[in-house]
């Protein structure tokens, strides 16, 4: 299919007259090795260079694996507590952390950013809630958060229950029968059995909430998918400005893959293997 | 704030709320029954023993499952303009999208499918003087079917709440009509409630029916 | 020693066991023996509270099991068990297993643990395994690493869960020695197993289990001298032919 487009990746290199004062930019990105040279630094290019669009990638990059990495610790923590409550005997306990998952589950993320966001903070009690739209720093970028990490913490819930659950029954009649404790047995035999033989798909958690950080566009957190669009829409390059966040997107994936992979390996239990990524 | 809980907005928003319930039924049917077709086609050239069919396969599903749905929703809704060379309308760049994304987890699913059917049931099969496609048609696939029904329906509910996304390009489904009722009346709890009742409503009873499903069905 | 009265068990509508009453004495070997699905394997569960039981009273050391305030881990520590399928910690090391108890419930110091431990493993005769983890042993070795992890507690009673019905033939002897000199050394024991070598060789009292209930309790003399009646001895003639 013939299709009518002017590629131009300098556009995303270009810099600020105010930045570059020497008017070369020494940047190189991705594999195209262009020198920003002439085409860029001057306003008289056109809108093109108006604004410093290659340190909005960047920023945009950074918030994303910042808001993830945040709602990763959410998760695992919040994901552990849950998937164990719901091995627990207690009938409670157990009632509650389902009542949890299949809420968190069964609603879309997107209504439930709007919850947190626009919802959460009016039923809040009056001066908490003053707090939250008032004087709360970056409230979108906490609300994005707590609203990824409590999400997918119904989702490695699950793993972390269904990796318990995989452990035969003698291992916990074992670990009592020695005199430990059901806390104790949990800490000791469990857990890391459990952790170890979950690594596959809590890996693919980890990328499900790394991907769903874009969806914190929609209440105004600028990370990187949002930062594309914003360049796809100042400059009309959007070939240029999706393929940049395709590839980081791709590239971090890949970087996550290959670390959990050593990690992985690094901590197999001798003589098993582990389960299969979901 | 709940004292205050208008339940006259929701029913006067009903309708608008039923349009969008529709166009996102719409998109979740399209984007299941396109992206198992295409998903099977996927599958099916990842595990033919033609090289290129497999890597082409393997890098689109790669590509594909690391990219977040909102960017594959903005490349088709941008970009497909350009390439089709006039704009085609918000609703088919996401049926595009939706389709052309979900594939991809489909055909890992249908894949893993057919992977999961040990050697031995083949080589049992063949033994008895079976040909290769009828120990494929008799034996393989009806035992991978068994074991793909219950991934690909809650695959489906997956995707069905993964509509919701089309609001970042507008297209007024159930959540945007909601929104754009809970903006205009400023009735932004009752609104963003609603839906979240209505999506955990359908949800919950659709997840419930594929875990009798799969309890129903387990080999 | 180990009490039994009364004791009756359900599954919801299914009994598993049916007015059991059993002892053994300090010292003693009772061998409990019975077709599966009889409920010897959950009586002994119940004798350290692996299960709970709905009727009777089991007193170990004069401890009563199943009462309320009893302090089910300090009593455990004290009644070794030894599993069909060995369960050790699949993460952990051989030593590392034999360890865990000992410095978390006995809270003794590392060094001690491990000096202990490799004590029990010399005494198993697996001392040069020390380092290695479950997966690569031998289904005996493992199962004499499992009664050395017990033995490191220093139990005042030992039950075994048919111990080597999981062992392929040429391993059973090495696992049997060990729990022939053990019992020789006065431990009291609480055996379920189809070996009946072993039963003749050290049991004091051979307990017949089926269908829930004990059908047959004697002396070792009386169970293997005397023909038996009606299912232990269709048992009996089943496994000793085989």
């Amino acid at each position: 299919m013939e299709m009518k487009y002017n590629w131009d990746w300098s556009v995303l290199l270009c810099r600020l007259p105010e930045d570059d004062p020497t008017g070369t930019s020494e940047t190189t990105f991705g594999g195209t090795t262009a020198t920003a040279g002439g085409a860029a630094q001057t306003f008289d290019t056109g809108a093109d260079c108006a604004q410093p669009y290659l340190d909005w990638i960047v920023s945009g990059l950074g918030w994303t694996v910042v808001v993830a990495c945040c709602a990763w610790v959410i998760t695992i923590s919040l994901g552990s507590v849950i998937g164990v409550s719901r091995t627990v005997n207690q009938p409670m306990v157990r009632a509650i952390a389902t009542t949890y998952v299949e809420i968190f589950r069964n609603i879309p993320l997107l209504v439930q950013m709007f919850i947190w966001f626009f919802v959460v903070p009016e039923l809040l009690p009056e001066d908490a809630g003053r707090w939250v739209k008032r004087e709360l720093p970056l409230p979108e970028y906490w609300t994005a958060i707590v609203c990824l990490g409590m999400y997918h913490a119904s989702r490695t819930a699950e793993q972390v229950r269904a990796g318990i659950e995989s452990i035969p029954l003698g291992q916990t009649h074992a670990g009592l029968a020695t005199g430990l404790t059901r806390v104790q047995v949990y800490r000791y035999i469990l857990l890391p059995v459990s952790y170890r033989i979950i690594i596959p798909p809590l890996t693919s958690d980890f990328m499900g909430i790394f991907k769903n950080s874009s969806v914190a566009l929609t209440i105004g957190v600028m990370e990187l998918t949002a930062q594309s669009r914003q360049i796809a829409e100042y400059t009309f390059n959007i070939f240029e400005a999706f393929t940049v966040a395709t590839v980081l997107y791709m590239m971090v994936t890949l970087i996550v893959v290959t670390v959990m992979r050593v990690v992985e390996a690094k901590v197999r239990i001798p003589g098993t293997i582990a389960m299969g990524g979901g | 704030m709940f004292a205050d809980f208008d339940f006259q907005v929701i029913v006067e928003a009903a309708p608008i709320l039923w349009r969008g319930m529709l166009i996102t039924l719409l998109l979740t049917a399209v984007a299941i029954v396109g992206g198992i077709l295409f998903g099977t086609v996927l599958a099916l050239m990842r595990l033919s023993r033609f090289m290129v069919l497999s890597v082409f396969s393997g890098r689109y599903v790669d590509a594909f499952r690391s990219t977040p749905l909102i960017l594959v929703i903005f490349w088709f809704y941008f970009a497909v303009p350009y390439v089709v060379g006039r704009p085609i309308g918000d609703l088919y760049s996401v049926l595009i999208a939706f389709t052309l994304f979900e594939a991809a987890y489909y055909c890992e699913i249908i894949r893993a499918g057919i992977q999961s059917i040990r050697q031995p049931q083949v080589h049992a099969g063949l033994a008895l003087g079976l040909s290769q496609w009828q120990t494929t048609r008799s034996i393989v696939l009806p035992q991978a079917f068994r074991n793909m029904v219950p991934v690909i329906l809650t695959q489906a509910i997956v995707l069905f709440q993964d509509t919701s996304l089309v609001y970042v390009v507008g297209l007024k489904d159930f959540l945007t009509a909601a929104d754009l009722v809970a903006t205009r009346d400023n009735r932004v709890l009752e609104l963003y409630l609603t839906a979240a009742v209505v999506y955990f409503v359908l949800c919950f009873i659709s997840s419930m029916w594929v875990k009798r499903l799969r309890r129903q069905y387990a080999l | 020693m180990i009490e039994v009265e009364n004791v009756s068990k359900w599954f919801g509508d299914f009994q598993v066991l049916d007015d059991c009453s059993t002892q053994v004495d300090k010292g003693q070997v009772v061998v409990v023996c019975g077709p599966s699905g009889s409920g010897k394997s959950t009586l002994v569960k119940c004798v350290n509270g692996l299960e709970p039981f709905q009727e009777g009273i089991i007193t170990v050391n004069g401890v009563s099991v199943g009462a309320e305030d009893t302090n089910l881990p300090k009593l455990r520590s004290q009644i070794g068990m030894v599993f069909q399928n060995f369960e050790l910690f699949p993460h952990m090391t051989v030593l590392e297993n034999i360890c865990l108890s000992q410095m978390k419930v006995l809270k003794r110091e590392k060094d001690e643990a491990e000096e202990r431990g490799m004590k029990l493993l010399d005494r198993v005769d697996l001392i040069d395994q020390a380092a290695k983890h479950p997966a690569h042993l031998s289904g005996g070795q493992a199962q004499r690493v499992a009664i050395a992890r017990a033995l490191a507690m220093d139990p005042i009673a030992m039950l075994f869960d048919e111990p080597t019905s999981a062992l392929d033939p040429e391993m059973i002897n090495e696992v049997l020695d060990v729990m022939v000199t053990l019992a020789q050394e006065g431990m009291t024991m609480m055996v379920i197993t189809h070996e009946m070598g072993f039963a003749k060789q050290v049991a004091d009292r051979v307990v017949f289990m089926d269908e829930g209930r004990i059908e047959d309790d004697a002396g070792k003399d009386e169970f293997f001298g005397e023909p038996r009646g009606g299912r232990a001895r269709l048992f009996l003639s089943k496994i000793l032919t085989h």
